[in-house]
């Protein structure tokens, strides 16, 4: 991923901001600058929402074939996490044995490496989810 | 005016592997070299864990422990490592991105071996004691490693633990502190080296015992109380014999030494030595609990620290996992998936 890109998106990949409609209060993660429901009348009126970290897997999947840079997690969980918040996302789950996740399990945001421009390239760190305790 | 740790937040990475395992492969009695340096196991940072992610896992938890405290008013992180991701790039920068410290405060890396973290209290003590700033943070965090074979290999882990300090609502004062400081050539590592160098045997007598020795008395003449008044006491732990020795000699009782020996379970995490024992004595201390306390890093140096636990110990908020809970949910790995999350084993265009 391009420095400049990931470094945009560091408050969301690090503290989870997110964004809530101001007209009509839907929330969205990654933020968005406007609002895909209402367009033009959420201009100026989206506000940055902080996630509490917390949330559950609705679906997931391990991952057997991965590409490059997660050669050394493989089998590895991915899943789609609904926050406490409402929102959707998803997210490799560490810490667990791939076959204890089971859909509704508890999750909560850890921070870890995310991935680096090889060996001498820059490290990109963000969110991920670990069994809630 | 008393200046304190006013929280505290420790990390622990879930995996293990014991000496048995390392030993099995190198040829060695692996379960003597375990019973020699009073190790059972140690910790492994997994494959997208490092000293930064390890530091901000030990940050939050002490954030999360004080919720009055505002991130904002964090003038000052420093994070102290020998095994920091970046050569040049500094770790503290991202820690303060990730508990919401930065823009306007300062922040830097700290390297002495493993007593960079307790040099960082130190300043950050100093710091708010003149009022410079509200709070600061110091942690000590590793991941270090030992050469593949080298007797280091047995006792080299990974952990992190994170100080607020401050001079209100301390939890712990720091009634006294003071260091110990000389050129000892007994542990280094050379720029662009991947594995450390040490100075065997040289590093016991006139290295740790030394340096650690000569502080703890210092310490004590400054404190005027006995070793028998103190409820804990904590001194690095490059293995689990040294500190139990040194306590010894300087009249403590491997009671007292007890809960803040972590190495036992999860080896010898460098920077965060004392510092996660700390942690694992906070978790249970009481109001009036006095804990000893003595880092020692190569090259070399020691800090030693008399706190007293407060009344503001009881307003700690729940929630960061405790110290005990971390080391015991432990998944044993066997060498080969080790040395891959490690990164001991060299891959294709790499
Ligand atoms: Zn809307």
């Amino acid at each position: 991923m391009a420095i400049p890109r990931f470094w945009r998106e560091i408050p969301s990949r690090y503290n989870l901001y997110g964004s809530k409609c101001g007209h009509c209060g839907t929330l969205d993660f990654p933020p968005r600058t406007v609002c895909p429901e209402c367009g033009r009348r959420s201009v100026g009126k989206m506000e940055r929402v902080k996630l509490g970290g917390k949330g559950t897997v609705v679906s997931y999947s391990v991952i057997h074939d991965a590409p490059a840079q997660y050669e050394m997690m493989k089998p590895y969980v991915l899943a789609i996490i609904e926050m406490a918040e409402g929102c959707r996302l998803t997210s490799q789950v560490i810490d667990v044995d791939p076959a204890a996740v089971k859909i509704g399990m508890p999750v909560e945001a850890a921070f870890r490496k995310l991935g680096s421009e090889g060996e001498a390239g820059v490290i990109h760190y963000g969110y991920k989810f670990r069994p809630a305790g | 005016m008393t200046v304190g740790i006013v929280s505290y937040g420790g990390y622990v990475p879930r995996y293990r592997i014991t000496p048995e395992v390392i030993g099995a492969v190198w040829g060695n009695d692996g379960a003597a070299m375990g019973k020699g340096l009073n190790i059972r196991a140690k910790s492994v940072p997994g494959p997208d864990e490092d000293v930064i992610t390890m530091s901000v896992e030990a940050a939050r938890a002490a954030m999360a422990r004080v919720p009055w405290v505002s991130p904002k008013d964090v003038g000052a992180i420093y994070v102290g490592s020998e095994s920091h991701p970046y050569a040049v790039k500094p770790s503290a920068t991202i820690v303060a991105e990730a508990i919401e410290s930065s823009p306007v405060m300062t922040a830097a890396d700290y390297e002495f071996a493993c007593k960079a973290g307790t040099a960082a209290m130190q300043t950050c003590m100093g710091l708010t004691l003149s009022n410079m700033y509200k709070f600061g943070m110091a942690i000590g965090s590793d991941t270090s490693q030992g050469a593949p074979g080298d007797a280091l290999e047995y006792s080299a882990s990974a952990g992190a633990a994170a100080f607020l300090i401050g001079t209100e609502r301390p939890m712990a004062t720091i009634n006294h502190t003071v260091s110990y400081t000389t050129d000892t050539p007994d542990f280094w590592r050379r720029e662009g080296q991947r594995y450390p160098s040490h100075g065997g045997r040289f590093t016991g007598e006139p290295a740790y015992f030394k340096h650690v020795l000569a502080c703890a008395e210092l310490l004590s003449k400054k404190a005027g109380i006995k070793p028998a008044d103190y409820d804990y006491a904590v001194f690095h732990q490059p293995n689990g014999k040294f500190p139990l020795r040194v306590g010894k000699q300087l009249g403590f009782t491997d009671k007292q030494i007890d809960t803040g020996l972590l190495v036992r379970e999860i080896g010898n995490t460098y920077s965060g030595a004392i510092m996660v024992g700390l942690c694992a004595i906070f978790d249970i201390a009481k109001p009036g609990d006095r804990i000893f306390a003595v880092g020692y890093g190569s090259g070399a140096g020691s800090d030693a620290f008399d706190l007293t636990v407060t009344d503001e110990i009881k307003n700690l908020k729940k929630g960061p996992r405790s110290m005990d809970s971390m080391v015991k949910d432990g998944v044993p790995l066997d060498y080969a998936t080790y040395a891959k999350y490690r990164g001991k084993i060299v891959m294709r265009g790499a």
